[in-house]
């Protein structure tokens, strides 16, 4: 069990969060679609954590509180998933190396255990992140 | 009694799939049911009927609240936002009709704007390398009818564009193609073991970033030379297996989504891929298609394409257009303070950009055109609700394999509310008086609003 684990970070579309974004982004279910984050198995035991825990993902762009769910389109160890959507994009590389498009792919996360922080809707969160 | 529309075209991804039927009351104004349709495309026209619907122009106060205003304050104040700014960014186009965005376009030249769509975090990439190294491409009916070798790269089209596989790609039968799915070899390139991949006949789930690595690979074992014992993840025995599957498909695709347009390597990553469709040429026929997200991002760079010359990015700041990705796209004109005024129509940068690039946006004067509440239209200065096209007003659209196609209204807007075409015409004509010119050749607000 460790304090912190180091993963790498890719998002994309899931359906749920196609239908949610399609109902609402201010509704929860967009949170419960997209404020996650999708661990294997092994990498929740190297964090000594339960499924559905709130945990802090941190970068060196920024850090957001998601809950951790295991791997729905897995085995991927040592890879991690955030559904597209503002969780995502508080952590993700925004360097476009000159060519216009930011690394939403590939981008070095410390997850840690974040029991009793609450995780934000997509508004709330966006509002709080530009005021910083 | 309820009547039915047929043949309804869904505004959701790019498959924009042609076959849905809407059940609608019989004074029009609501949608009782939606058939054919995939959950996405279901929830996007049945959420148009949501009672909590905002229906009116709301206007950012001091203590970050929202005060409904009028369409005319909201037309007034988005021009003179966009007349009085020196570079303004005019980003979005991806959710609405090409009609809308050529009215988009002549404000951009008016105030000296630049215009971006989504591709520029989604298939920019692709389009850069389009432009580096050309396109073998085809149709999505070819597919149907002749493809018995589907790739599916860095792409999860269960998830993405839910009907891709069932009215294209995979499970149709075709003229050539009767046997269907059992006729088909269907190979997945994914980092995850994504729902596509379970489907598979090959699944190849590489190391994440290693797509130009193995694409690189594929180059090799198509010549018959020797590979290292591991490339990205992939042992050379796969690999191998993989490429002569490939050499020996009669009609072969590839399609490529994300996974390696936003993978570092980003457009090459697309040129390598396109060098592999070109090989595969030599033995068998090939083509290559961009899994397009937004129902209409492939027509907004279709008009920006045959106004201007470029498919997205376009700076018409200088008076005429100039296009350098990197300089010109939305993200890098953001984090580099380059634009003064942000307006966004049919997207959400607020939840799709990443948050620096947002930051920027909330700090600038903002206008965000959208008929949802999103994280955009909560930080920008005003959010100017409208019509939903493609369930509320028609308009053109083009599917990924840039085919236009005409989506229709199947029932009523809420009173008195505009269109996008309508209030951009509105825009356009003010910022025209404010610019002191008139538009030469474009067709009047009457025009387009009776179109």
């Amino acid at each position: 069990m460790a304090d912190s684990i180091s993963l790498n970070l890719i998002s994309g579309r899931t359906i749920q969060q196609g239908v949610a974004m399609e109902g609402g982004k201010e509704k929860p279910a967009y949170t419960d679609a997209c404020g996650i984050i999708e661990i294997d198995p092994a990498d929740f035991k190297r964090l000594g954590v339960y499924r559905n825990t709130n945990v802090r993902v941190t970068s060196d762009h920024g850090t957001v509180v998601v809950k951790a769910i295991e791997a729905t389109q897995g085995p991927h160890p040592g890879l991690a998933y955030i559904p597209m959507g503002p969780w995502a994009n508080a952590v993700v590389n925004p360097n476009t190396y000159g060519m216009g498009m930011p690394t939403f792919k590939g981008t070095p996360i410390q997850v840690s255990i974040a029991t009793n922080e609450p995780v934000l809707s997509s508004v709330k969160l966006v509002q709080k992140l530009v005021k910083e | 009694m309820a009547k039915t529309v047929t043949d309804v075209i869904c505004p959701f991804c790019g498959t924009l799939c042609d076959d849905l039927e809407v059940q609608v009351s019989d004074d029009g104004t609501k949608i009782l049911e939606v058939y054919n349709a995939c959950a996405i495309g279901a929830e996007k026209f049945l959420h148009s009927q949501a009672k909590d619907r905002i229906t009116r122009p709301r206007m950012q106060q001091e203590d970050g609240s929202y005060k409904e205003v009028s369409y005319d304050d909201a037309i007034e104040y988005t021009a003179q936002m966009l007349a009085n700014a020196k570079k303004p960014l005019m980003y979005g186009w991806s959710s609405t009709s090409c009609e809308a965005q050529s009215v988009g376009h002549e404000i951009a030249e008016t105030v000296g704007g630049v215009v971006d769509n989504t591709a520029t975090v989604c298939h920019g990439s692709s389009l850069i390398a389009i432009q580096d190294v050309g396109i073998p491409s085809c149709t999505l009916g070819e597919i149907k009818n002749r493809a018995d070798v589907v790739v599916f790269w860095g792409c999860n089209p269960s998830h993405a564009h839910p009907r891709h596989l069932s009215r294209y790609s995979i499970f149709p039968r075709g003229f050539f193609t009767g046997k269907g799915h059992k006729g088909r070899k269907m190979i997945v390139v994914d980092p995850r073991n994504t729902d596509t991949m379970k489907m598979a006949d090959i699944g190849l789930q590489l190391e994440q970033g290693r797509d130009y690595e193995l694409l690189s690979a594929l180059r090799v074992a198509f010549r018959g030379e020797d590979l290292p014992d591991v490339v990205a993840g992939i042992s050379k025995e796969r690999i191998f297996e993989a490429a002569e599957v490939l050499k020996n498909a009669r009609f072969g695709v590839i399609f490529f989504g994300m996974g390696v347009t936003q993978t570092l390597g980003k457009n090459h990553n697309i040129d390598e891929a396109i060098m592999v469709t070109k090989d595969l040429n030599e033995f068998t026929k090939f083509s290559i298609i961009a899994m397009r997200g937004h129902y209409n991002v492939t027509g907004s760079g279709a008009v920006l394409g045959w106004q201007f010359g470029f498919p997205f990015a376009t700076d018409l700041s200088r008076g005429f257009a100039r296009y350098n990705p990197g300089e010109t796209t939305s993200n890098d004109l953001l984090r580099r303070d380059e634009v003064d005024a942000v307006f966004v129509l049919g997207s959400d940068p607020g939840a799709h950009f990443p948050i620096s690039s947002v930051r920027k946006i909330a700090r600038l004067p903002s206008v965000a055109v959208d008929p949802h509440i999103t994280p955009t239209t909560e930080i920008s200065k005003l959010h100017v609700p409208v019509a939903f096209v493609g369930v509320e007003v028609g308009g053109c659209c083009y599917r990924m394999d840039n085919g236009p196609s005409e989506s229709r209204k199947v029932v009523e807007p809420p009173e008195g509310m505009m269109t996008d075409a309508e209030f951009l015409s509105r825009v356009r004509d003010r910022v025209g008086e404010l610019k002191g010119k008139a538009p030469v050749g474009s067709p009047s607000t009457a025009q387009v609003q009776g179109a």
